[in-house]
């Protein structure tokens, strides 16, 4: 082997060695590998696991290119050489067959997966869960607490290892809803509702962010998740309550118009019916149907997306 | 009179005036060395009226690497702008302009780069491999390219005349409507895309006709060289997929345009349908471009191992497995749109199983050099590239593909780090593959090895660090798009890590520019006559570069690897020639996608007499050109008989 290839894979190796030093060096920061919900969680050991089943085919496929790209390097002239040698049903059926069955092995997994942490499933829980509605705006989230009647922009707080039920609309482009500490995003977009369904096993502080391209400001549109002791939340809706600001019709329509980086804000009540009115609005301009639709709505039934 | 175009939509600011000068500026410098070496009329004979796919290929190639060089500036903007915006700073670009970067980078590097390096070697390759001399429609062939340049130069001209779309390279409404997006650069994405993606519609329909009906005698379908048959696959998903494509652009032109609501959120329109209409598309896209180059290494791998392609028969059901499958997998691009679990559940399963025929391909390729000779050239270098950072890519791939898990990546970098793994580890590395074993078969000499391998370690180093630090950091839940995030999440030592892995792939490019220089300064050094690697099939029994009419006599093939049988059978006698039958050049294709650009800037603008113009235009000089009689011209039997023995006698 020429000294210029040495120098080479010593340099992929010094690359390699240097990145996992800077990964191991900031391991804290991998939320997605450091959960502190239990559906993130389970993402995560999932993640692992299906990894770990790929390296069965990954490795070995690793040690058999550099293994015979070494071996029969055309200088080598001791190897065996069968230039007219092209097929073997045995080998082939060998790597249709392996691959066939860990595929099988890992739909299986998917399937069962895809049911069990649906974001659309109540999770299961002693405690009573928490509703929490949230509008997608340009470019910030506002979130409304129907039963305690508050309204928060940028921020959320609900109590640990209580299951959180998030409805979600967009009054603007569409959007994503990650929180990756706690699990999975889902879309916000307008005129419809999706669901995410999340727990925190503990107290803590989360990031959350718009994982999708809403426009301009879209970067800015993070927000905290704080997770607390029953009593802490109960204390915090309080203090919520107390605050000078509510949300009128007339705020809501300054809120709705697009701005950057907005702070955390919070309104001590909301005008009610205002998330059935943001979704409904792009339902009531004509159109011979839209009595039916609203119909619908004020039912209880109302307009999920692809979930009919 | 001129629409919404006003002195306004001249470029502002440093950094957005100092790409629409310097682009200007090249223009024009070409313009000057054209002028000054009078070579124009030589530029319109000799190129650009020219129906023959080996200077159209070279043409597609030409105008791909131009845009790979304005792609990889924009990556280059973005990395800088993510490695630098944090905390109190806010980097170089605004977040409108770094938004318009990304979403032209996408945009350039799938539509124009990738998609023209898949039609340079289909134009170069496809007829010489099947024994051909045309291809079945030459007319159309040069309508189809200059349609794609039309489109290219739409794409461009938004640096110096207005904006480009701020929306993403795949612009989901509602953002990309007139409500979020009211400018003309969502304008200058849909005619762009259009009139370029109705130029590769047409090209999937005329190679897929050459392939069925243009093989030379004796060619059957499993006598195919595998490449052809990697096409075959990458065609037929060209003609199912791209009129979707047209049609969903049309769709939302309207919706611009006219004030209709397909895909707007109220009066009944729905975005998720373009979301799926776009990836109904987008999906097999991806397979358009990777099976081409799964293709050349299937070419590439049997030759520098001295060893027939192990499992042919695999090969072809692998091709026609995963050609098939493409279709099937389109809603994992949206797991997180909120669909029921059963149908994400259909959706991941159907995505794994293409790792199954893909994983085939790859142990076929390494049974190829099992017991062979391996010879270690840059093609070679490169699959070695392609076949271990693609293997990474596939398995992160899968894991996307369990829905549970995509919900906690998608839309992160970690997804940015995969799609880059399958198309820089796949088709870039492919086609780099292919341009360097096929160039001796069309300049008659080969490139500089050195300096290729030089370029390969920079892109192959300067890849694994501008992509694995993405995938940490999409695990640290950094989303994609990002022009500005907050310090405490401790993500910039890996952006700039990841800006320091662009900086070294753009050294990789620099020296593959010098390597092409400096093989053509050197080229007498490197001289071939027809047949450089001892290469297997037809395209290198003929000389290198080979004739305008490719063979002098129509060949015969009895096997697969049809050159390698009459070279192993010692007969390479000439038989007498024949008469041939070729068209004749004609200005109509540039001329049809110049109006077609005159008619796409109309309606970006909305300068309604200007599309008018552009329409007639083009439905005058379809007619004037359909209404020739005379469009072939004959190279009779002695007239090929006497270049065959001038050209064997003083190779090129």
């Amino acid at each position: 082997m020429g000294r210029k290839y040495k120098l080479f894979i010593l340099a992929l190796l010094v690359i390699g060695a240097g990145l996992l030093t800077l990964i191991v060096m900031h391991r804290n920061n991998f939320a997605v590998l450091n959960p502190e919900g239990t559906i993130a969680a389970q993402q995560r050991n999932l993640l692992v696991f299906a990894a770990g089943l790929s390296l069965v085919v990954v490795i070995p496929v690793f040690i058999l290119v550099f293994h015979i790209a070494w071996k029969y390097r055309a200088n080598n002239t001791k190897a065996t050489y069968m230039p007219d040698w092209s097929g073997s049903r045995k080998l082939e059926f060998v790597w249709w067959g392996i691959p066939l069955v860990l595929i099988t092995i890992l739909a299986v997994i998917t399937w069962q997966s895809s049911h069990a942490l649906d974001p659309y499933k109540p999770l299961a829980s002693t405690k009573k869960p928490i509703t929490i509605q949230v509008v997608a705006l340009d470019w910030k989230w506002l979130f409304l607490y129907p039963e305690q009647r508050i309204a928060t922009v940028n921020y959320i707080a609900f109590p640990e290892k209580t299951p959180v039920n998030l409805k979600i609309t967009s009054d603007a482009p569409m959007n994503s809803l990650w929180i990756p500490k706690l699990g999975g995003q889902v879309y916000a977009m307008a005129g419809m509702q999706t669901q995410l369904h999340l727990m925190a096993d503990k107290e803590g502080v989360y990031n959350g962010s718009s994982a999708n391209i809403s426009g301009e400001g879209f970067a800015g549109m993070t927000f905290k998740a704080r997770s607390s002791s029953a009593s802490n939340f109960t204390e915090w809706v309080h203090d919520v309550q107390q605050s000078s600001k509510t949300l009128t019709d007339a705020e809501y329509t300054r809120l709705a118009k697009p701005s950057k980086n907005n702070p955390e804000s919070f309104y001590a009540s909301y005008e009610s019916g205002l998330y059935d009115t943001i979704m409904m609005k792009y339902m009531m301009h004509g159109g011979a149907h839209n009595g039916h639709m609203s119909h619908e709505l004020a039912e209880g039934t109302s307009h999920e997306t692809m979930r009919h | 009179m001129l629409g919404r175009l006003t002195w306004d939509a001249l470029p502002h600011g440093m950094i957005a005036s100092g790409g629409a000068v310097s682009m200007v500026l090249g223009v024009l410098v070409v313009m000057l060395v054209l002028t000054y070496f009078k070579k124009w009329k030589w530029l319109w004979q000799e190129w650009l009226t020219s129906l023959d796919p080996k200077k159209i290929g070279v043409m597609y190639a030409i105008v791909a690497g131009l845009m790979l060089l304005r792609g990889a500036v924009d990556a280059g903007m973005m990395r800088t702008q993510q490695a630098l915006s944090t905390g109190n700073s806010h980097g170089i670009l605004s977040s409108d302009h770094f938004q318009q970067v990304f979403s032209a980078h996408g945009t350039i590097m799938i539509f124009f780069v990738a998609m023209g390096l898949v039609f340079a070697v289909m134009n170069l390759i496809i007829p010489l491999q099947i024994g051909a001399r045309d291809v079945a429609f030459p007319f159309l062939n040069s309508v189809s390219f200059w349609l794609f340049v039309a489109g290219m130069m739409l794409m461009n001209i938004s640096l110096i005349i207005g904006e480009f779309s701020p929306a993403g390279w795949l612009a989901y409404p509602p953002l990309s409507e007139v409500a979020y997006s009211p400018g003309v650069g969502v304008d200058y994405w849909i005619w762009a895309l259009q009139i370029a993606g109705i130029g590769s519609l047409l090209s999937g329909v005329n190679f897929l006709v050459t392939i069925i009906k243009m093989r030379a005698p004796g060619m059957t379908l499993m006598k195919m060289p595998i490449f052809v048959w990697s096409c075959l696959g990458s065609l037929t998903l060209i003609l199912f997929a791209f009129p979707i494509l047209t049609a969903t652009l049309a769709l939302l032109a309207l919706d611009r345009l006219l004030g209709m609501h397909f895909f707007t959120s109220e009066l009944g329109g729905n975005p998720m349908m373009y979301i799926n209409l776009i990836w109904a598309w987008g999906h097999p896209e991806v397979y358009i471009l990777v099976l081409p180059a799964f293709g050349i290494f299937s070419e590439i791998v049997p030759t520098f191992s001295g060893k027939k392609l192990f499992g042919y028969t695999s090969m072809v059901w692998a091709i026609a497995a995963i050609t098939f499958l493409s279709f099937t997998v389109w809603l994992h691009h949206f797991f997180t749109m909120g669909a029921g679990a059963n149908v994400n559940a259909f959706f991941g399963i159907m995505t794994m199983i293409i790792a199954v025929p893909t994983g085939v391909k790859v142990f076929n390729w390494l049974f190829t050099m099992y017991r062979g000779r391996i010879r270690f050239t840059t093609p070679m270098l490169w699959f070695m590239g392609f076949v271990t950072t693609f293997t990474i890519g596939g398995v992160t791939g899968v894991l996307m593909a369990v829905p549970a898990i995509d919900f906690q990546v998608h839309n992160s970098l970690f997804l940015v780090a995969h799609f880059h793994n399958m198309i820089i580890g796949g088709v870039v590395f492919g086609m780099f593959a292919g341009l360097t074993y096929w160039w001796p078969k069309f300049t008659g000499f080969t490139l500089n090895e050195t300096l290729g391998k030089w370029a390969f370690a920079c892109w192959l180093i300067g890849f694994l660090l501008a992509f694995m630090p993405l995938y940490a950091l999409g695990l640290m839940g950094a989303t994609r798009r990002l022009d500005h995030y907050d310090a405490s999440l401790g993500w910039q030592p890996l952006f700039i890590v990841a800006a320091i892995g662009v900086a070294i792939i753009g050294l990789g490019v620099a020296l593959q520019l010098t390597q092409f220089g400096y093989s053509i300064w050197k080229r007498k050094e490197n001289r071939v006559t027809g047949d450089p690697w001892n290469g297997r099939t037809l395209e290198w029994s003929t000389t290198s570069p080979p004739p305008f009419y490719n063979f002098a006599t129509t060949p015969h093939v009895a096997e697969r690897d049809a050159f390698w049988a009459v070279k192993q059978a010692g007969k390479t006698t000439l038989a007498p020639a024949e008469n041939i039958y070729l068209p004749k050049n004609t200005g109509a294709g540039i001329i049809i996608a110049a109006f077609a650009f005159i008619g796409g800037f109309a309606i970006i603008w909305h300068i309604w007499w200007l599309l008018v113009l552009g329409l007639i235009g083009i439905l005058v000089s379809l007619i004037v050109r359909l209404s020739q009689d005379e469009v072939e011209y004959v190279v009779t039997a002695s007239e090929v008989a006497k270049l065959e023995t001038q050209r064997r006698k003083q190779p090129a």
